[in-house]
């Protein structure tokens, strides 16, 4: 009638793996879903095709990189070029954001002779140059840290 | 509105597939029954050396009643979180392999000492199972969009707390199981009122605080550093109370007084993001355990037995075999089927953590518990990615609930926090608990559903004035 010894043992223990195997299984699930996955969704800026005009730069130093310094995308860079760059979370943005805080549509970034200028598109929470809230296109120093929920962008040369 | 897009309530396609997670939940729920399947079969192998029939049906029984609640998923609520509901079955799994094997030691125990062998409690709850399942589905089919629940938000109030209140007003013969006053029995069926009265109250704070949230958090003076909330603004904090209370006193209802009290502090917290509920939350609790522990013998006698249960060893059984069947258990437990879970007192119920702990040990334990977390945080997750304030505060409501709950009952089995008798959900026996739980779980998805569901495809934004093509406008 008594179960073998080494039955029991080895149903005891494998039954906890068996179970632990199940936790873990739905833990990697949520990390990927907290971290995303190890590449950051991020479009290509669209090669020029026109010549380009020849815009005056004012200063040698015009950021030509956008860079995430903050924020689930850390490390990301996108190269600047002539078109505006739309952040947020929609699908065809330029920079794709998984920030809980951040808007489909929430901000634009744009390029006038040289000068990069800052937008709000209507987000729910606000984008904020250094500390001031962003109401209108507003100019963009380089490395002055654009936020936008928990991301933080700059501008560098 | 998302909800009149046409096409938005089909099923997705296949490349979608990976973004609404239904074959990841596909894959763990076939994981969690086979989980289920093998700690039925051990039970069967080391409580009779071999492996009955039992474990085909109920195992097969178990199978068809989650695959039916995956396809409805699929069906309903097609983005719904992946996580949800093969946690839920790994869970209630569990509980009926554990009712069931508790079901074989009474039956043991009866043939041993010749007494009639009593009908087992797992068939019932499998049924139990089976209409939790309908309910769910009931739920994902008359909540199509959860914002329409905030419109019934008084209507589902004054059902709640009439449903809370009838156990008490109807006679003892009624509504009396073990001294508390909690049920209502009617054609042999008895079920607990008070389970699926949290559902609806849920609903009510949740629409009421996202109503007055402004109000609870903006006005204030500030006292001693801390920002106290005006005194006409404390009514529904005070209402609360007040109703736990009635609770506690007309239906010697500890664990559901202590429940309702939690989640509606909690609510109030997270719709108001101010610490101050928190403190006159516990401050006013302190004050009504005080009460309670002064004028009500039967809360009394539970935080005695919970202070110094060794004291009363012949009353105070109830702890005292939990707490000796977790040591027995220790680490790695005495294996399924091994121990001797059903010397204690309710172990189907109120004491199933304790069956757990002696055979699985504290790894199985914890590994339960961990389960029971991962509810909780995608609840939470849920909250945090749904767009309207009150889905926000409803999942975040009902993830709170549920740890909430758990914590009260393992608290109570290990000794922690006194003994309130409120069931686990999922795992306990006990047909209200389930089905109101498969409801909670609904109502996640549903919620989770509309949070993951991916906006309709934005207008392309138009292009610059000087590169857009002429267009003929027909009007």
């Amino acid at each position: 009638m008594n179960t073998p010894f080494v039955v029991v043992q080895a149903t005891r223990v494998g039954f906890l793996i068996v179970l632990w195997l199940f936790v873990f299984a739905a833990l990697r699930v949520i990390r990927a879903d907290l971290f995303g996955s190890n590449q950051p969704r991020m479009a290509t800026v669209p090669a020029r095709t026109a010549p380009r005009p020849s815009t005056p730069r004012r200063r040698g130093k015009a950021p030509h990189q956008l860079l995430v310094v903050d924020g689930a995308l850390t490390g990301t860079k996108i190269a600047l070029g002539e078109q505006p760059i739309m952040i947020g979370r929609a699908n065809d943005s330029t920079l794709v954001l998984t920030d809980d805080y951040a808007s489909s549509r929430h901000a634009r970034l744009t390029q006038r002779e040289g000068d990069w200028y800052v937008e709000d598109l209507g987000s729910t929470n606000g984008t904020y140059l250094d500390r001031a809230k962003v109401t209108g296109p507003t100019q963009v120093p380089p490395g002055v840290p654009i936020r936008i929920g928990k991301t933080v962008l700059e501008l560098r040369s | 509105m998302t909800e009149a897009t046409a096409g938005m309530r089909g099923v997705p396609s296949q490349d979608e597939a990976l973004r609404t997670g239904r074959g990841l939940e596909l894959a763990l729920l076939v994981f969690a029954i086979l989980t289920v399947t093998a700690a039925d079969a051990i039970v069967d192998l080391n409580t009779t050396n071999s492996v009955g029939a039992d474990v085909v049906t109920y195992g097969a029984g178990f199978t068809l009643l989650w695959l039916a609640a995956h396809i409805v998923v699929r069906v309903l609520a097609p983005y719904a979180d992946p996580l949800l509901l093969p946690s839920a079955a790994l869970l209630n799994g569990l509980g009926l392999v554990l009712i069931r094997r508790l079901d074989v030691a009474v039956i043991e125990r009866a043939r041993q000492s010749g007494d009639p062998i009593p009908r087992g409690d797992a068939s019932v709850q499998i049924v139990w199972t089976g209409l939790g399942l309908a309910l769910f589905t009931a739920t994902l089919l008359i909540v199509r969009n959860h914002k329409a629940l905030a419109r019934y938000a008084y209507t589902l109030a004054f059902a709640g707390l009439t449903f809370l209140a009838l156990p008490a007003l109807l006679p003892a013969r009624y509504s009396e199981v073990n001294g508390a006053k909690i049920w209502i029995k009617l054609f042999g069926f008895t079920i607990q009122p008070g389970e699926f009265a949290k559902l609806a109250l849920m609903v009510f704070f949740a629409a009421y605080l996202v109503a007055k949230r402004d109000v609870l958090s903006l006005a204030s003076r500030s006292v001693l550093g801390i920002d106290l909330p005006r005194g006409r603004d404390l009514g529904p904090v005070i209402m609360a109370w007040a109703l736990s209370l009635l609770v506690l006193v007309g239906e010697s209802d500890l664990g559901t007084s202590l429940l309702f009290f939690g989640i509606f502090v909690a609510m109030l917290y997270i719709a108001t993001e101010r610490t101050s509920w928190v403190l006159i939350g516990v401050l006013l609790f302190a004050g009504g355990a005080f009460l309670a522990y002064h004028t009500i013998p039967h809360v009394r006698v539970r935080f005695d037995y919970w202070l110094d249960p060794f004291g009363h060893r012949a009353n105070a059984t109830q702890i005292l075999q939990a707490l000796f069947g977790l040591a027995t258990g220790g680490v790695l437990g005495t294996g399924l089927g091994n121990g001797h879970p059903e010397m204690v007192p309710f172990a189907k119920t109120d004491f199933i953590f304790a069956a757990i702990g002696e055979e699985l040990g504290m790894f199985g334990l914890v590994a339960v518990l961990l389960v029971y977390a991962i509810i909780v945080e995608r609840g939470f997750r849920t909250s945090l990615q749904v767009r309207d304030a009150f889905g926000k505060l409803l999942a975040a409501g009902l993830a709170f609930s549920l740890a909430w709950q758990v914590f009260v009952v393992v608290g109570g089995v290990t000794k922690l926090v006194p003994l309130t008798g409120l069931t686990s959900p999922f795992l306990s026996y006990g047909g209200s608990s389930l089905v109101a739980n498969f409801a909670l779980v609904g109502l996640l998805l549903r919620i989770s559903d509309g949070a993951r569901r991916p906006a309709p495809p934005p207008a392309a934004p138009p292009p610059p004035l000087a590169e857009a093509v002429t267009e003929v406008v027909t009007q």
